[in-house]
């Protein structure tokens, strides 16, 4: 009785069997065998043989076999075009039908009879479906349009289908509004550029009014199309976000997400003095909260999506963080994310419970959970202070359940303490090194090491320590070879006396028997620091350490802006702009939050409004500094731009007899003296271009390295070269020059001096010093600069354009927390993106040399495997550019997007930018 | 929108694919095959899984594993929403989702997917369109349809469609009008080792059965429900859900039993002592029923050896898992369950403890406090029979001991 009997076969051979029944004169058993067809394609058997029989099939009364008949054409009409034409006429009929169901299922069949040469017939058809009296029929027509699009875009346009499509957001049934804006979102996605969903208030409108009465799926189309409109003032955002608002209480999920993306969106615009504002923000709560309680694959993209949510606007869930406590029966998959979410709400209010919480996780029986949970605890040390000392007896605690795992990531997290507190916790250092033993882990070994080389003078046995690690060195990993032999390096500078045949043995293993170049180079490096100028390798291999950040892994504010875009979408799950993942480069339009703007009424002038959000109430972040440290510490970084590769052979023979000299001083040499703190240049906070030009000053110094580094021009001081020429037939003398008022207040610091006259055809060379105290009248382009030139003779005027870059002044380097609120402060709309091409330099050696023109870089952080290069400038007059120069290793054209309250610089400073990259 | 669906078993055979644009090859699934590997058990499989060209998105459900393909940017919640509705409606039409179910109802299956989605675009997903576009099998249309070569594919547009109301179709006629609804909640909370409660809230849903002649408008009364307090709806014929709804962590949500245990693993002994008692806390003098304890006991107990005061209970010495039957529980004379454990000998203490996780019910009772006051029905003139039930039973009620 079941349609399971369809799946028997007999020995004769299936096909041949089933083209005999499809042949059959009895309907009956025509329709049986057809579905025996069906069947078999469920399972995916190839029963593409049966063509022609199964569309013999086709003209029937009856509505069951004909729609089985058009189930096996969909699936097989590509693979038999040819066949496939038999069909039309049958189609083309039904189109005509009284019965508007067998009209719709025609022309929905059709599309989807994936063969270019059916689409002509197909046209005429659609074109009087589209128009059809039956709004079934129009709203399936809506989507045959998308379908058409797929197989023949060219087609669709010329057909002017498109315009119908545009029509049918007009139309009277909700149904039909729905699928159409359905249809034109998809067709608009493969061309980003068309501008097909053309969004004004009216259309809007419309939108909204459909949005109330069509199916829930409409809904979620619909909401997303919203969100990709611009409202014109903060008025008309609130007007929408208040019709869009009941959504979130509708039972499917994906219609409150969507709904969530366009509230979030358009709030933006809203100031945040404004009553609704702080109702709109308790309306969000619930619904996101209702979300976890569905099911787990639910649950888990509303937690991801929950987790851009906290990191944009966290007072919105600040209080719900027990529906993040993770249920021991959760999927792994939903454990993971809460414990993220955990950590980011984690507040000095909540943050006992919060850490009675992880202990709880962190006795549970899945490895990867519970090494997250000891991490968070670590993470929640460093977020509240309050906490690390409740944090640090926590992990002592866990340390002493002597689980292998546990431990390991214990002392992970634990070596981050003490970079964030230190000289505090440093009383627990015993109870780690009694676990040194059951370390086998990569990570957890080299943070182990990372401890005791950076107490090494609190530890007695350091050097036995980390003798008993260089035994099996050529068998450690990497990350673990590393950490030793930077270790071994500070235990010789802190206590020189007993180590000097350790530290040869771990240079001598880096440098001549690892085939590892970072390992070897960087063993060089502190070789010839040792060698050179024992001082100067302590000021840098034991510089002072900048604090580790409150947050290493918040999403930079950029890449958050844009990712709260793509609320509900894939984009949202991955944390990656749509462009990071989508195939085929199928265009992806770049979508930014809007602007806030006052609406024309209010008072509030646009400098004024966006100064509402005191930076102090979002986390104080800045991006993934834990890779700028780690790289500073570590002195990973490649030479700038290269200094010529280090010639093995002679180097090496060179640094042996140079590294003998230098230990001696270091050890016992009378011209060893500590360096007086006073002429430590201030390591802290010095930014890093400086620490490496040190570094090849030093080896530049013993010549072992030749290289290309400019060592920065005399900055500080502003100059104008002037070439003057006689070119008259008298002697001139008496110059005298002055420039007019501009941008930003040139003016000659000293009187232009020619000491002799200058006779006929000569020509005189002068640097004229200039300074920035002059009278300031903003000029047209802004760097024009208005001189004259007097003497004996005559008044000689011109004008002349001068890079921007001159006057970056020194103290250009902001610091990163004020960096980080200054670029959420300055409005969006004063962005500015350029583009700069051809510009053959890495980021270390970009930097650097954007160093040495007064461009200092903040942070640097590795996205994609793009290097971002978050970088401040300030001008003579005090004011500020922002960047974020993005470079993409191998492509040799960089991204630069500048905020600066002052937008009109941007361009001169981009100018600047390639000036100083490209010479 | 969603390309392809394919449905996979636990022992990873791919047993029905159906494609609503051109056909996606099922090597896709491969990506899908390595994730299940990779996951310890099938509830850990994730459920979005990129491939080199697509994405894959799952739901697991009834031991079957739906998976959706995709090409391009398409909401993931949309797409898992819209499988959770392919399982209901399954389950709806053969009364259970399972694979031999699927598989003897193929044809159906096929044609009922067909009409849920147009080139990826959700059609008709509500469940009376559906059965009016293909209607569900049952034992008597089958034998009538083999005699008389019907069909059970509906003919005409379906009535519901494209009126206002498109969740009901028209011209329903009954001869006994009625009305029930069940107020279910379900309690979520993890409860610590010294008893006090973590998190609770409560997870409610009003379930109708309403079989209404022609178009009625009801309104639901309630006794605390935002201002207002009355909800106003034309229902669908037959079984929905009438709205679900949440109390939240922040709100003191009443815990109606208590677990007190006692579970110690003696360091250097290969016995440890296991003692757990189950009562009535906030129950409003209700009684409690069907209660289920079931818990996952470390890897290094071998065996149990306990005595319970009533009920049944089993411990299974491969998956550790230790369940206990309880029944009813008697305020009078608390069931408890008590004994000793085997422990692997030598081994150390284990280092985790096991989570007690709790089932159980109480009719007529809905622990949130919402109460249905009146219904009313307007628009017809007939009288329907109403009736209004409660129930309060476990969702994920934890207690860490």
């Amino acid at each position: 009785m079941t349609d399971s009997k369809y799946f028997t076969t007999t020995k004769k051979g299936e096909i041949f069997e089933l083209k005999a029944e499809l042949n059959s004169d009895k309907k009956e058993k025509k329709k049986e065998a057809v579905k025996k067809v069906i069947a078999s394609m469920t399972v995916g058997k190839d029963v593409s043989a049966l063509f022609p029989d199964v569309v013999n099939c086709m003209q029937t009364d009856n509505l069951e076999l004909k729609k089985l008949v058009y189930l096996y054409l969909m699936n097989y009409a590509k693979s038999q075009p040819d066949m496939a034409i038999m069909a039309v006429n049958t189609f083309v009929k039904d189109c005509e039908d009284p019965n508007p169901l067998i009209r719709a299922l025609a022309v929905r069949t059709m599309g989807c009879i994936r063969v270019d040469k059916i689409t002509e017939y197909l046209c005429e058809p659609l074109r009087k479906c589209l128009k059809d009296e039956d709004p079934y029929v129009r709203k399936t027509a809506a989507v045959c349009v998308a379908k058409l699009h797929d197989i023949n875009a060219q087609l669709v346009e010329d057909q002017g289908f498109l315009d119908t499509l545009k029509d049918l957001i007009s139309d009277s049934n909700p149904m039909v509004v729905a699928n159409a804006v359905a249809a034109l979102s998809e067709i608009a996605e493969s061309h980003p550029s068309s501008n097909l969903l053309d969004l004004n208030p009216q259309s809007i409108n419309k939108l909204l009014t459909a949005l109330n009465e069509c199916t829930e799926w409409g809904q979620i189309f619909i909401l997303d199309c919203l969100a990709n409109y611009t409202p014109k003032d903060d008025r008309e955002a609130q007007s929408i976000c208040e019709r869009v608002t009941p959504r979130l209480s509708h039972a499917n999920s994906a219609v409150v997400l969507s709904a969530v993306k366009v509230l979030m969106k358009f709030m933006e615009m809203l100031s945040k003095d404004l009553d609704y504002y702080g109702t709109l923000l308790k309306k969000l709560a619930p619904p996101l909260v209702t979300l976890l309680s569905a099911e787990p694959e639910l649950q888990y993209v509303a937690l991801r999506n929950i987790n851009l949510i906290v990191q944009k606007r966290p007072e919105i869930l600040k209080h719900e963080m027990k529906v993040f406590f993770v249920k021991y029966n959760d999927p792994i998959y939903v454990k993971l994310e809460k414990l993220d979410i955990m950590i980011r709400l984690a507040s000095q209010a909540n943050i006992a419970q919060v850490l009675a919480e992880l202990k709880e996780y962190a006795t549970e029986v899945d490895v990867d959970f519970v090494r997250k949970a000891v991490r968070a605890i670590g993470r929640c040390a460093i977020k509240v202070e309050q906490s690390a000392e409740r944090c640090v007896s926590t992990l002592l605690d866990l340390i002493q359940t002597k689980v292998n795992y546990v431990v390991q990531e214990a002392i992970v997290v634990i070596k981050d303490i003490f970079r964030k507190y230190p000289n505090k916790y440093e009383s627990v250092i015993a109870t780690l090194c009694e676990n040194l033993d059951s370390l086998d882990e990569p990570e957890a070994r080299a943070a182990m090491i990372w401890i005791v080389g950076e107490y090494a003078e609190r530890i007695d046995n350091a050097d036995e320590l980390l003798e008993s690690f260089l035994e099996g060195f050529h068998d450690e990993s990497t990350q673990v070879q590393l950490q030793l032999l930077t270790a071994i390096v500070k235990l010789f500078l802190k206590k020189p006396t007993e180590t000097q045949e350790l530290v040869q043995q771990v240079l001598s293993l880096a440098t001549q028997d690892s085939d590892n170049p970072d390992l070897r180079d960087r063993g060089y490096i502190y070789w010839r620091l040792l060698s050179t100028d024992p001082v100067a390798a302590k000021e840098v291999v034991l510089a002072e350490k900048p604090l580790i950040s409150e947050e290493t892994d918040l999403i930079e504010p950029t890449l958050l802006d844009e990712l709260i875009c793509y609320i509900g979408t894939l984009a949202s799950v991955y944390h990656k702009p749509p462009s990071a993942f989508v195939e085929g480069g199928r265009g992806v339009v770049h979508k930014s939050l809007p602007p806030r703007t006052a609406s024309n009424e209010s008072t509030e002038s646009p400098e004024t409004a966006p100064a509402g959000p005191p930076s102090g109430e979002q986390p104080d972040v800045i991006p993934a500094q834990g890779d700028l440290l780690g790289d500073l510490l570590n002195l990973d970084l490649g030479p700038p731009v290269s200094g010529p590769p280090l010639a093995t052979s002679s180097v090496q023979m060179g640094a042996v007899d140079l590294l003998g000299g230098g230990l001696d001083s270091l050890i016992g040499g009378p011209n060893f003296v500590t360096p007086p703190a006073a002429a430590v240049p201030a390591n802290l906070g010095a930014p890093m271009g400086s620490g490496l030009s040190d570094l090849f000053d030093l080896t530049s110094g013993v010549g072992t390295l030749s290289g290309s580094y400019v060592a920065p021009k005399a900055v500080g001081s502003i100059s104008m070269d002037l070439q003057l020429t006689n070119k008259a037939l008298q002697v001139m003398t008496d110059f005298a020059i002055q420039f007019n008022r501009n941008s930003f207040g040139l003016a000659p610091a000293a009187p232009l001096q020619v000491h002799a006259p200058l006779s006929p055809n000569q020509t005189v060379e002068i640097s004229l010093p200039l300074n920035t105290v002059g009278s300031v009248m903003k000029m047209e382009p802004l760097n024009n600069l208005q001189v004259a030139v007097k003497n004996n003779i005559d008044v000689f005027y011109f004008s002349t354009l001068y890079p921007l870059h001159i006057l970056f002044v020194e103290d250009g380097k902001m610091e990163r927390q004020m960096f980080l609120a200054t670029w959420k402060d300055i409005p969006n709309e004063n962005e500015a993106q350029f583009q700069i091409r051809d510009c053959p330099l890495n980021a270390e050696a970009a930097s650097s040399r954007l160093q040495s023109s007064n461009i200092f870089t903040v942070a640097k952080r590795n996205v994609e495997g793009q290097d971002m290069l978050y970088q401040s400038l300030k001008l003579t007059n005090g004011i500020w550019v922002l960047a974020e120069l993005r470079i993409q290793p191998g492509n040799p054209n960089f991204m630069l997007s500048l905020k600066c309250r002052a937008p009109e610089v941007s361009p001169h400073v981009c100018q600047a930018y390639e000036t100083i990259l490209k010479n | 929108m969603i390309h392809s669906l394919f449905l996979i078993n636990s022992s990873g055979d791919i047993f029905l694919e159906k494609h609503w644009k051109s056909v996606v090859s099922r090597s896709v699934c491969d990506y899908f095959f390595e994730a299940q590997e990779r996951a310890t058990e099938a509830e850990n499989v994730p459920p979005v899984i990129p491939t080199p060209h697509h994405y894959l998105l799952s739901v697991y459900r009834h031991k079957i594993f739906f998976v959706a393909v995709i090409q391009t940017e398409v909401p993931p919640l949309f797409v898992i929403e819209f499988l959770h509705r392919v399982v209901d409606t399954f389950q709806d039409y053969f009364g259970v989702c399972s694979e031999p179910v699927i598989k003897d109802n193929v044809v159906v299956v096929y044609e009922v997917l067909e009409e849920m989605l147009d080139n990826g675009f959700p059609l008709a997903t509500e469940s009376n369109i559906l059965k009016e576009l293909i209607k569900p099998p049952t034992i008597l249309r089958t034998v009538v349809n083999t005699i008389t070569g019907s069909t059970n594919v509906g003919d005409q547009l379906p009535t519901g469609q494209l009126s206002v109301v498109p969740w009901r179709r028209t011209g329903v006629k009954y001869t006994n009008n009625e009305a029930y609804f069940d107020v279910i909640e379900e309690i979520d909370a993890i409860i610590d080792k010294s008893g006090s409660t973590i998190t609770a809230e409560i997870q409610g849903v009003i379930d109708a059965c309403v079989k209404l002649t022609g178009m009625p408008d009801l309104t639901l009364s309630f006794m605390r429900w935002e201002s207002e307090r009355i909800l106003s709806f034309i229902p669908p014929d037959g079984n929905f859900r009438l709205l679900s709804y949440h109390v939240s962590a922040q709100n003191l949500v009443a815990i109606p039993v208590y677990v007190k245990h006692s579970i110690s693993f003696r360091d250097s002994s290969s016995l440890g002592r296991f003692e757990i008692t189950v009562g009535p806390k906030q129950t409003m003098g209700k009684t409690i029923e069907g209660v289920i304890v079931t818990s996952q006991m470390p890897k290094g107990v071998l065996n149990m050896s306990l005595t319970p005061s009533q009920g049944t209970h089993t411990f299974d010495p491969v998956t550790k898992m230790l369940s206990w039957d309880v029944g009813k529980i008697n305020p009078q004379k608390l069931p408890s369950l008590k004994g000793t454990m085997s422990l692997q000998a030598g081994a150390s203490k284990p280092d985790e403890n096991p989570t007690i996780n709790l089932q159980f019910k109480i009719q007529q009772l809905a622990i949130s406090g919402l109460k249905v006051n009146r219904l009313d029905m307007y628009g017809e003139k007939y009288k329907p029979f109403k009736g209004i039930k409660y129930m309060t039973k476990a969702g994920k009620f934890q207690v860490r001991t």
